[in-house]
């Protein structure tokens, strides 16, 4: 399997690869990009799983030629626009009141550098 | 004395006016009943007893000073743990939400709260609304109240349940590929999944936008058709939602119980029988057929080829979609955290903890199929099979009114038999997943039990998109024809469950 990339816009090489089963080494590498910490047995459970599920979705690509537009949304709809004028929102305290750890009226987290950063 | 927990929704908001029963009894008995089957069935993750009592005395006050009142008013209800309630814990099944109180209300419980419908509590659900079954709950799976070793469905099981278990008349569904409509037909109940956008989904913990929808879940189509009308709904707070009338599904379902069926066709889809489909659900589904004949309906075959595709293309959709919801879940704003040394680190150790394995997985290839490289052959195509399908839908609905087929191939099974096997479990939507993909209304409603195993087998019924009173029309014509045979309504058949003292 080649190089995965999540940014999405780097979509312009539109290459049909071959449908190759996930690997052991490849659900790790997107359950660390998902920033899911996998032991080795979660690896040993998943990735079978994993492997076999996405063997069976890839017939999508057998179906649907070039001039099937792609559908996103299942009801035709526009844009939905409103006045850009001041409403009652949550208030501060109400927004904060879920936060595992908050501090001077902001969510307060861990270090955001490693070490090695 | 009557046991009011037996009645429908209609018929204990009628006693109500009549000044037959208060709202604080029908309230209590409810409650009451919850106490005594709900550590078996486990339908409820939280009950809240005093806040649905202090709504019932508030009814039953402004009843007796002479207030106009809602035509729901005082009748209580379960809500599904997805929608956010102010005052009551929401964790949409999950662990990582464990404890969270959310500082606002859903649309839908701002409506359940102004039709002034006592909340009985939270339902249990797969986490984050990922399964068939229930079993993917971080609280423990919801048993089937019709054999407590078999699934209620998913992931609505705690809503049928609480339905079948007569501990709630009415309960919230949401359903993004079945979670509604299979629950409903594994416990011999109603459930209906709306058009797309028909009811705000503002306040619904989200798992698939494109796909999600919340739906009323009931024991009869009558029921059903009252909540559809209290949830349903323009509202500005979702982008989504469809600003037009709410569809009048009680005028629809009364003519479904008081006129036939004369000029009604019904499109049998070809595709959604045969291989795989139980002997006992297909011959309740040809009965229930001939019941409509019966009424005046005309039935015809239509096939819709593209389906044998659509639960490959669900699979994809679904968790490109999750993947990216879920990412909220970050140990930041609300839930649970584990502390490491890093903002990073936390993160993958709080989901490693919070998310269970069927979260995993699909966030997992969520995230495949969002891929640069990847993301043309599988999320792209994925799209083309939706507008096949909606190709192949709108074809039928120019040879039909509706469309049936059964609402899940077999009768529910027993808790544990597919849990390590993901594929098997995908199985159960496969009929139901094409409303879905397309956004049209879906209705499921009881069409009797297998001779085989005697467990309740469901009937779908679809239809265009905005035309989700034809369903009511044609469910309740259904269910009237058959409770003539049954001499009452399925979930009396149901065997009694043990009480505890």
């Amino acid at each position: 399997m080649g190089e995965i990339d999540t940014n999405r816009r780097g979509v312009a090489a539109t290459r049909l690869l071959p449908m190759s089963s996930l690997e052991r080494a490849d659900v790790a590498r997107l359950a660390a990009l998902a920033r899911i910490d996998m032991t080795d047995e979660d690896l040993d459970r998943l990735s079978g799983q994993l492997a076999a599920i996405v063997d069976s979705v890839a017939k999508v690509a057998e179906v649907a030629g070039q001039d099937v537009p792609a559908t996103s949304h299942p009801i035709p709809m526009s844009n939905v626009h409103r006045a850009d004028e001041v409403r009652p929102s949550l208030a501060q305290d109400a927004a904060l009141s879920g936060a595992p750890e908050a501090e001077d009226g902001r969510f307060r987290v861990p270090q955001i550098l490693g070490e090695e950063a | 004395m009557t046991d009011w927990t037996r009645a429908s929704a209609a018929q204990m908001a009628a006693a109500m006016k009549a000044g037959e029963v208060t709202s604080v009894e029908l309230t209590q008995a409810h409650l009451d009943r919850i106490a005594a089957v709900d550590a078996d069935v486990h339908a409820f993750l939280h009950v809240d007893a005093e806040g649905a009592l202090a709504t019932a005395r508030e009814v039953d006050e402004a009843r007796a000073a002479g207030e106009e009142l809602p035509a729901l008013a005082g009748v209580p209800i379960a809500v599904k743990d997805i929608l956010v309630t102010q005052g009551m814990p929401t964790t949409a099944g999950s662990r990582i939400l464990e404890g969270w109180e959310p500082p606002y209300d859903a649309t839908v419980t701002r409506k359940i709260r102004e039709a002034r419908m006592p909340i009985l509590g939270k339902t249990n659900m797969d986490e984050f609304a990922m399964g068939s079954s229930t079993e993917h709950s971080g609280y423990g799976p919801t048993r089937n109240p019709w054999d407590l070793d078999r699934i209620p469905g998913g992931s609505g099981g705690g809503s049928a349940a609480s339905l079948a278990a007569w501990e709630a008349p009415l309960a919230i569904g949401s359903d993004t590929g079945g979670s509604i409509r299979q629950p409903a037909s594994v416990t011999g109940t109603v459930g209906v999944k709306p058009t797309y956008g028909g009811v705000s989904r503002y306040g619904a913990i989200a798992l698939a936008s494109s796909l999600d929808q919340l739906g009323p879940c009931a024991r009869t189509v009558e029921d059903a058709a009252y909540l559809h009308e209290v949830m349903g709904g323009h509202d500005p707070m979702d982008a989504t939602s469809l600003d037009e009338p709410v569809p009048s599904c009680v005028d629809a379902a009364r003519q479904g119980r008081e006129e036939d069926l004369a000029g009604v066709r019904i499109g049998v889809i070809k595709e959604l029988s045969g291989e795989g489909y139980q002997a006992g659900v297909e011959q309740r589904f040809e009965e229930s057929l001939e019941l409509l004949k019966a009424r005046g309906a005309e039935v015809v075959e239509v096939s819709c080829p593209s389906f044998e595709y659509a639960l490959a293309a669900y699979y994809l959709i679904l968790p490109s979609e999750a993947s990216s919801n879920l990412a909220k879940f970050d140990s930041v704003r609300f839930g649970l955290r584990v502390e490491k040394a890093t903002v990073e680190k936390t993160m993958g150790a709080t989901r490693a903890e919070g998310f269970g394995d069927e979260v995993k997985r699909r966030i997992i290839l969520g995230t495949y199929a969002l891929s640069a490289g990847y993301y043309d052959a599988y999320y792209g195509s994925a799209q083309k099979v939706r507008t096949l399908i909606q190709r192949d839908f709108a074809a039928a609905f120019e040879q039909a009114d509706v469309l049936v087929s059964p609402t899940t191939p077999t009768t529910p099974f027993k808790l544990g038999e597919r849990l390590d096997d993901p594929l098997a479990m995908y199985l159960n939507d496969v009929a139901t997943i094409p409303a879905n993909l397309a956004g049209i209304p879906g209705m499921s409603l009881p069409s009797g039990t297998a001779p085989e195993d005697g467990l309740p087998t469901g009937f779908q019924i679809l239809a265009p998109a905005h035309e989700d009173a034809r369903m009511y029309r044609i469910g309740a014509a259904l269910e009237k024809a058959l409770a003539e045979q049954w001499g009452g309504h399925l979930t009396a058949q149901a065997p009694e469950l043990e009480v505890a003292k």
